[in-house]
């Protein structure tokens, strides 16, 4: 069983809000449409290059789409 | 499904098949008799040629296929794959670690060559198909 990460996104309420499709945003970052599934489901921890090539994409910043909970 | 997760089951397929295939074949020649009679080299060697044949084969087949629902998709690659890749790696290796402490082992008792052949060939093909399922996990559940 993997252990699941405590970083949680909100990368698909922002990609349904802009109307971006799964493809469209995987093409915009550089990655397979599986890895962006992956991320937005918490089953992969992106890099944090990644993270921020996400976090432009919607033109907000990383901690607007990325949280982790305060201890 | 993604190019490498393609090529890992076309790998995890054939070690599948190949594996018992071998064992199979080995004990037939051994028909009951020692093991260590049994001319195992040129079994070994198909078994090889046929394990790496199969996988490439099932991978381009596979790849046609993909390659025609999804021409862009086929052949891409991307940060996560290299991540499970290096995890799977990483499986694998600590795997012939303990395969090749075995033959060091089995050398220090002086074990007939056959075992100490096998024992090595199994090594390799155990740490390829674990490998290959831990990549498939990572792939189906997820790598954190």
């Amino acid at each position: 069983m993997v252990k699941p990460t405590l970083v949680t996104n909100s990368i698909r309420s922002r990609r349904e809000e802009a109307g971006i499709t799964q493809a469209d945003l995987a093409g915009r970052i550089g990655v397979t449409r599986q890895t962006l599934i992956a991320i937005e489901q918490g089953r992969y921890s992106p890099t944090l290059e990644l993270a921020f090539q996400i976090a432009r994409a919607f033109e907000v910043g990383i901690d607007d789409l990325f949280q982790y909970p305060e201890d | 499904m993604v190019y490498t997760e393609r090529n890992t089951w076309s790998t995890l397929i054939a070690a599948a098949v190949i594996i018992p295939g071998y064992i199979v074949v080995v004990l037939q020649q051994a028909a009951g008799g020692p093991l260590t009679s049994v001319d195992w080299f040129p079994i070994m060697l198909w078994a090889i040629g046929i394990s790496i044949a199969a996988t490439i084969v099932l991978s381009i087949l596979w790849g046609i296929v993909a390659g025609l629902r999804d021409p862009k998709g086929a052949t891409t690659t991307d940060v996560r794959d290299r991540d499970i890749d290096q995890m799977g790696g990483r499986v694998e290796h600590s795997l012939l670690v303990i395969a090749g402490l075995g033959v060091i082992a089995l050398c220090a008792v002086g074990a007939d060559v056959f075992w100490i052949a096998n024992a090595m060939f199994l090594g390799f093909a155990i740490s390829t198909l674990i490998g290959s399922i831990a990549r498939i996990i990572a792939y189906r559940r997820g790598l954190i």
